[in-house]
């Protein structure tokens, strides 16, 4: 016999203030199978669950049905509720009378009503309920951070001393990311490999991490606690066990003039290269598209002057398959293109460069060696302007830029411009900006110096033109508190460039089910709550793959990533969701429509044998659902044509029960 | 000014709203006509998003513009601050003349004293 309590929540004044929750009370003991109706001001309060637990007992109830808030806030609250009055926690059910009623609705009467009629509805669905037990599964207790920068090396060092092993997967020859690349950092102005070098030799030094550098993930497959996940190991040409980053290859390589790209091209590089002194792993690379020997068959030089014989030009990419219990994503960022920009003149013009340039010209290894020269005439700058947003902040139909503020700007450009006043104090730096934006522990005052103690001109207003004539830079800009245009004669200018994600991270998401956004940063779970989470479970969020952010966020948030993972592998075994789909094996044809519906390959197809009526056995081709992949999306229950897909919990009956209930 | 322009009036006439504007004044330091405005193009898309039209009306900046566009070239918010310059000006004009044109009478109309800026602003209305 079924004996169903319905429980209506006030939440305060939240739902009382446009339901009459009395009303539906009142209505709801009325109808078939409820014995008990009560109303409660907070049902997601301690005694709002001692109600739960006093009514199941004494009334003996079979069921719940609490008319409340989203069952995304407290459904589990009222399973567990449940589960310590007895009761199958899923035999409860939540109508949601606030976001989609009291919230929605101004008139009394109205809202009531759709109370009353989506409670109903769920008391029908409850009366459908079975009872259903999650399934438990093993943890692979190894984690895959993706992405070797200075969030994806925070994640992993967390993780591995808190005893559990990682994998960096890191598509370029040698991890650091873009602080690697950086000369000296804001707020404090310490050197960016000073601070940076004794992580990365650590963790190349760390028995849990193994890093898979110049690889990348190829395919990901399987669901939190066992993801099984391919990485192509891209060829390096150069046996990384055996080359010990002496160095000479690359110094007797004669194929000289290939752009370097940690020098993002200003500098060059031999056709075998070690990407940058403190590289990890130190070990040399040969660029197929340069080598003569892979090209043409004909120098092999390298091969010949490597004492440790590492080199071997019949390498091929390999494939590794590794099994991971979750996955960090820290893909990072990276500038957008500023070609697009003609105002700037960043095409016609080597004296207009950006930001990210500028770091590497500052930089003491460098392609200027330090030296800040302007590399159209190696002289050295008397006038530099800093423009601050460009392609950032733009309007949605602009096809150059970002909406969004790029955040590390305008405090990287009070950085440099303090760097070249420490340096050269003689030289006259403007910094255009539209506002100065630098909420940060120590950070207003960072830029405040620049502007007071470094006599940077700080000047509001945006620059319209860069026009380069005959190498003489000439910039027009206003300055919007003077009410006045200005043209500055500039032997530098510097753009600050919007930042975007890194150009593999859409790929990367449809491969792990992870979502981005419209801008292709890594959505979070809850931009509030959970903001190193991804909405898919075991994938977490490190870093600037899911937004600008400077090095001290980026660690901070790469930590928290760490934390939430190390609390996933100090589970032995995890509870599957028991809302799964199941197929009818009798009405299932066999004829694979489900599975190619099926977003999280869910589902596979066994032989099974069936007993005929008449006796003989036939074997037949039948779906079969790993419970343990599925999400209980539901697309292959709508996607059979024979019926033979249904979702426990949400049954094709239980919500024609629902329908039924609300259309009569 | 007899009848008070709105703002509203405006922006349904330009098609651009000055809300947009985030004050970065880069349309001003793109016009090649700034040292004949009184009112910047920044300045004017900020008076207009304040209901302050009347000074704008007056204003000799209005014939000053060369409808160059490169303001609206280069606006990051896509304001299209000439487009309420323009605006504007034809709402002077007709507020001069109390009458209006068709586009096959322009040529004959022409004469040394309609500005040329007003015949380049009509034509691009008329051959939408
Ligand atoms: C010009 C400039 C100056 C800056 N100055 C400062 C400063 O002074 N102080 C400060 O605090 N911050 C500064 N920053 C910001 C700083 O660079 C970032 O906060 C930091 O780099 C973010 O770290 P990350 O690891 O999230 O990303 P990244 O540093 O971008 O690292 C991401 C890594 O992931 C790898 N990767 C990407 N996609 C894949 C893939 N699909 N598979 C495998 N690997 C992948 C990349 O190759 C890279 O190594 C500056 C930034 C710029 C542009
Ligand atoms: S951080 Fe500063 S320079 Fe960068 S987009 Fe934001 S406001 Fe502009
Ligand atoms: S769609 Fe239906 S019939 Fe086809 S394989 Fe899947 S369960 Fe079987
Ligand atoms: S269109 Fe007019 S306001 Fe805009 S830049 Fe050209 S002259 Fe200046
Ligand atoms: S360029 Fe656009 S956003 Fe900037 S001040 Fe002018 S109208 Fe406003």
């Amino acid at each position: 016999m079924k004996r169903i309590g319905v429980f209506v929540c006030s939440c305060g004044s939240n739902i009382e203030g446009a339901v009459d929750v009395c009303k539906v009370v009142e209505a709801m003991s009325k109808e078939p199978y409820v014995v008990y109706a009560a109303n409660c001001k907070y049902m997601c309060s301690s005694s709002g669950q001692e109600l739960i637990g006093k009514a199941a007992a004494e009334y003996e109830l079979t069921g719940i049905a609490v008319c409340s808030c989203s069952p995304r806030m407290h459904e589990a609250t009222f399973r567990k509720a449940a589960a310590s009055a007895g009761l199958n926690p899923y035999k409860v059910e939540i109508a949601n009378i606030r976001e989609q009623c009291s919230w929605v609705h101004k008139d009394t009467a109205e809202a009531t009503g759709k109370a009353i009629t989506l409670a109903k509805a769920a008391v029908s669905k409850l009366c459908r309920d079975e009872e259903l037990y999650p399934q438990s599964f093993p943890v692979t207790k190894r984690a895959l951070v993706i992405g070797g920068g200075i969030a994806g090396i925070q994640t992993a060092e967390d993780i591995s001393n808190a005893g559990y092993k990682v994998d960096i997967v890191e598509k370029k020859p040698s991890i650091g990311g873009k602080m690697a690349m950086l000369d000296k950092t804001f707020p404090t102005l310490d050197c960016s490999a000073c601070i940076l070098t004794p992580k990365t030799v650590d963790i190349s030094h760390n028995e849990n991490v193994r890093i898979f550098s110049y690889s990348e993930v190829e395919s990901v497959s399987g669901y939190v606690g066992n993801f099984t996940v391919k990485i192509r190991r891209k060829a390096r040409y150069v046996k990384e066990d055996l080359c010990t980053g002496c160095g000479l290859c690359a110094e007797k390589c004669p194929t000289k003039n290939v752009p370097n790209e940690f020098d993002l091209g200003l500098g060059s590089r031999s056709a075998i290269y070690i990407p940058f002194a403190q590289a990890v792993p130190k070990v040399a690379v040969i660029d197929p598209d340069s080598c003569r020997m892979l090209k043409d068959g004909k120098c092999g030089l390298c091969s010949r002057v490597c004492g440790a014989k590492a080199i071997d030009y019949s390498q091929k990419d390999e494939i590794t398959e590794e099994k991971y219990g979750a996955i960090a994503v820290a893909t990072g960022i990276d500038p957008i293109d500023v070609t697009p920009f003609d105002e700037y003149s960043y095409k016609n013009s080597k004296d207009v460069i950006t930001a990210l340039e500028l770091e590497r010209i500052l930089n003491a290894a460098g392609p200027t060696n330090g030296r800040l020269v302007r590399l159209s005439d190696g002289i050295r700058p008397k006038t530099v302007v800093f423009i601050s947003c460009v392609g950032s902040r733009c309007t949605e139909e602009d096809e150059r830029g970002k909406t969004y503020c790029s955040k590390i700007c305008c405090m990287y450009t009070a950085k440099q411009a303090i760097l070249i006043k420490e340096k050269y104090p003689d030289t006259d730096i403007y910094v255009f900006y539209i506002d100065v934006r630098a909420p940060g522990k120590n950070f207003d005052e960072f830029y405040r110096r620049a502007a007071e103690k470094y006599g940077v001109k700080y000047i509001k207003g945006m620059v319209g033109k860069v026009c380069d004539e005959n190498g003489v830079l000439t910039v027009k800009a206003a300055d919007l508190i003077n009410n006045e245009q200005m043209m500055i004669g500039a032997d530098l200018v510097v753009l600050a460039a919007a930042v975007e994600p890194d150009k593999t991270a859409k790929a990367l998401a449809s491969k792990l089910n992870a979502s981005i956004d419209g801008n292709g940063f890594f959505n979070e779970a809850h931009p509030k709550l959970r903001p190193v989470e991804s909405p898919t479970a075991g994938v977490y969020l490190s870093g600037a793959c899911s937004g600008p952010k400077d090095i001290p966020e980026t660690v901070a948030q790469a930590s928290a990533a760490a934390a939430k993972i190390i609390g996933l592998l100090s589970k032995n075994t995890l509870e599957s969701d028991p809302c799964t789909a199941h197929a009818d094996e009798l009405k299932c044809s066999g004829c694979s429509l489900c599975a190619n519906v099926c977003p999280y390959n869910a589902i596979t197809y066994i032989e099974k044998e069936f007993r005929m009526p008449d006796k003989t056995v036939k074997i037949r081709r039948v779906a079969s659902v790993n419970a343990a992949v599925c999400r209980g999306c539901g697309a292959c229950t709508v996607a059979c044509n024979n019926g033979a897909m249904d979702l426990h919990g949400f049954s094709r009956e239980q919500i024609l029960a629902e329908v039924d209930s609300i259309c009569s | 000014m007899k009848n008070i322009v709105s703002r509203e009036e405006i922006i349904e006439m330009s098609g651009t709203d000055p809300a947009k504007c985030m004050k970065c004044g880069k349309c001003s330091a793109s016009c090649p006509a700034y040292d004949e405005m009184e009112y910047p193009p920044h300045r004017f898309v900020y008076m207009i998003d304040q209901g302050n039209i009347g000074p704008l009306l007056e204003c000799v900046g209005i014939y000053r513009c060369l409808s160059c566009y490169a303001c609206v070239d280069r606006c990051p918010r896509g304001v299209e601050p000439a487009k309420l310059i323009e605006a504007v000006r034809v709402i002077a004009e007709r507020k001069k003349e109390g009458n209006r044109i068709k586009a096959g009478e322009l040529f004959e109309k022409a004469d040394a004293d309609m500005p040329s800026q007003a015949f380049s602003a009509a034509f691009r209305k008329y051959t939408k």
